[in-house]
């Protein structure tokens, strides 16, 4: 590591902050509406979530094997908060969502969201702290785990969102038999690609931490959206000016 | 509504560890080090609890209920308790029980992964019925193109300069993908962490 690049992740964590905080004032969003790209994957949840409200089924939101102390924790963090969201959305319904997940912590931080949706609904009394759970502390007894939370409470859709490696591929499968919705996105490049082999839908690289900006979460969802949108034409100039220079024999 | 002091504290940590790993002052490293490895101990104890919550919240109150999984939770209730007492009697350390342990959980992980290794090639052959569309059938032809490639099928272009070039570009698409895909993915977590740490995303009460 260079003596500049802690300089420069600085500066790109403050610049990011400071666009962030500037994108979500009422002032610029009233002005400048945000405006997203389709994502095919957020319609079709959203129709997943009236489905299993009408129908009376719940949701299942799997957060994958990773910890919090672990680097690729954000993908969970995304998931817990699609789990809100999801729980705002579907409070209308008998049955609130289930969370599954393979570590302590965000069994713990599921539980919460959980208890907070209950406390929102004024149903605290009803809640069953046993719908958000660790399935199993291995990647594979949590796959095993998590398919067998999904067949016994009445699953109409999966939101599989966090760190996941190849057992991905028996959570859908489990998904699958349950004739169930899936929804699948993970910050692992291996996960990806089983996702989009036998998920409905799957989201690829950053679209799983614009999910709950999609559902309609707070402004600064949406507002980091657009700074992330800044940031990767950037990142494309980048990549596209160092390409010319080094055809040029400049570097 | 979640209490102010909660939302301070972390945004405080948040920051605190974040300045730490930017500019590794002997100061800012004497408060980063201990808070990680608060971080870390209270992920174990977070452990422990879920899986207490696991045992008295879902398999204890499944006995109460008729159904096939009664069955399987007896199973686990059992097993919980017998691995419980012997750690403890014996501890974690014990080679006697490290060795019982892994000759039960190793054969039974290896045969998920070859029950995976049959669900992954079966329902890759039903992918092209759920994606009937251009990127379905694009990602379906590489499968196929890089098992070719990768099976050695190939071996002789070694002797054929131009095909070992076509060869070599090919095996760079993977690798330039994946780094698109990756840094689409470091963008996503850098918005994750920076709501986080402006208090506007809190998966956590207070």
């Amino acid at each position: 590591m260079s003596q500049y690049e802690p300089l420069i992740g600085a500066v790109v964590v403050l610049v990011f902050s400071g666009l962030v905080i500037f994108f979500s004032s009422k002032k610029f969003r009233t002005k400048f509406p945000p405006v997203f790209r389709k994502l095919t994957a957020a319609i079709k949840l959203r129709k997943a979530i009236g489905l299993a409200v009408e129908d009376g089924t719940r949701i299942h939101v799997s957060l994958g094997n990773g910890s919090l102390v672990d680097p690729a924790n954000p993908s969970a963090l995304a998931g817990l908060s699609t789990l809100n969201r999801i729980g705002q959305m579907a409070s209308t319904s008998d049955l609130p969502p289930m969370c599954t997940s393979g570590s302590g912590d965000l069994q713990i931080l599921s539980q919460d969201v959980l208890s907070g949706i209950a406390g929102d609904r004024h149903t605290l009394a009803q809640f069953d702290p046993g719908l958000a759970r660790m399935t199993g502390v291995t990647p594979f007894s949590y796959a095993v785990g998590a398919v067998e939370s999904m067949q016994e409470s009445g699953i109409s859709a999966n939101v599989l969102m966090g760190d996941f490696g190849a057992e991905a591929g028996l959570l859908c499968d489990g998904a699958e038999k349950q004739n169930s919705y899936k929804l699948a996105g993970s910050n692992s490049i291996i996960a990806q690609s089983i996702f989009f082999a036998l998920a409905d839908d799957a989201l690829i690289g950053e679209e799983l931490y614009a999910l709950p900006a999609y559902l309609g979460s707070q402004a600064a969802h949406q507002a980091s959206l657009r700074v992330q949108d800044i940031l990767r034409f950037i990142v494309i100039l980048i990549l596209l000016g160092a390409v010319l220079s080094r055809l040029a024999g400049w570097a | 509504m979640k209490s102010p002091l909660s939302v301070l504290v972390a945004i405080l940590s948040g920051l605190l560890v974040l300045a730490g790993y930017f500019f590794p002052f002997p100061a800012l490293i004497a408060i980063r080090t201990p808070m990680l490895d608060w971080a870390v101990t209270l992920a174990g104890i977070a452990g422990l609890v879920a899986i207490v919550n696991l045992i008295i919240g879902v398999h204890l109150k499944r006995l109460r209920e008729a159904g096939p999984k009664r069955f399987f939770s007896i199973v686990v209730l059992i097993t919980f308790l017998a691995v419980s007492v012997a750690g403890f009697y014996l501890g974690p350390t014990d080679t006697n029980f490290q060795k019982v342990v892994t000759a039960i959980q190793t054969p039974i992980e290896t045969s998920l992964m070859a029950l995976l290794a049959i669900t992954l090639t079966f329902s890759s052959l039903k992918m092209l019925q759920r994606q009937r569309n251009w990127m379905g059938l694009i990602f379906f032809l590489s499968v196929i193109l890089f098992l070719v490639i990768n099976s050695g099928v190939l071996a002789f272009s070694a002797e054929i300069p131009a095909l070992q070039d076509l060869l070599s570009g090919f095996h760079q698409i993977p690798a330039a993908g994946a780094r698109g895909i990756l840094l689409g993915i470091a963008l996503g977590s850098l918005a994750t962490g920076v709501r986080i740490i402006l208090g506007s995303d809190k998966p956590y009460s207070g």
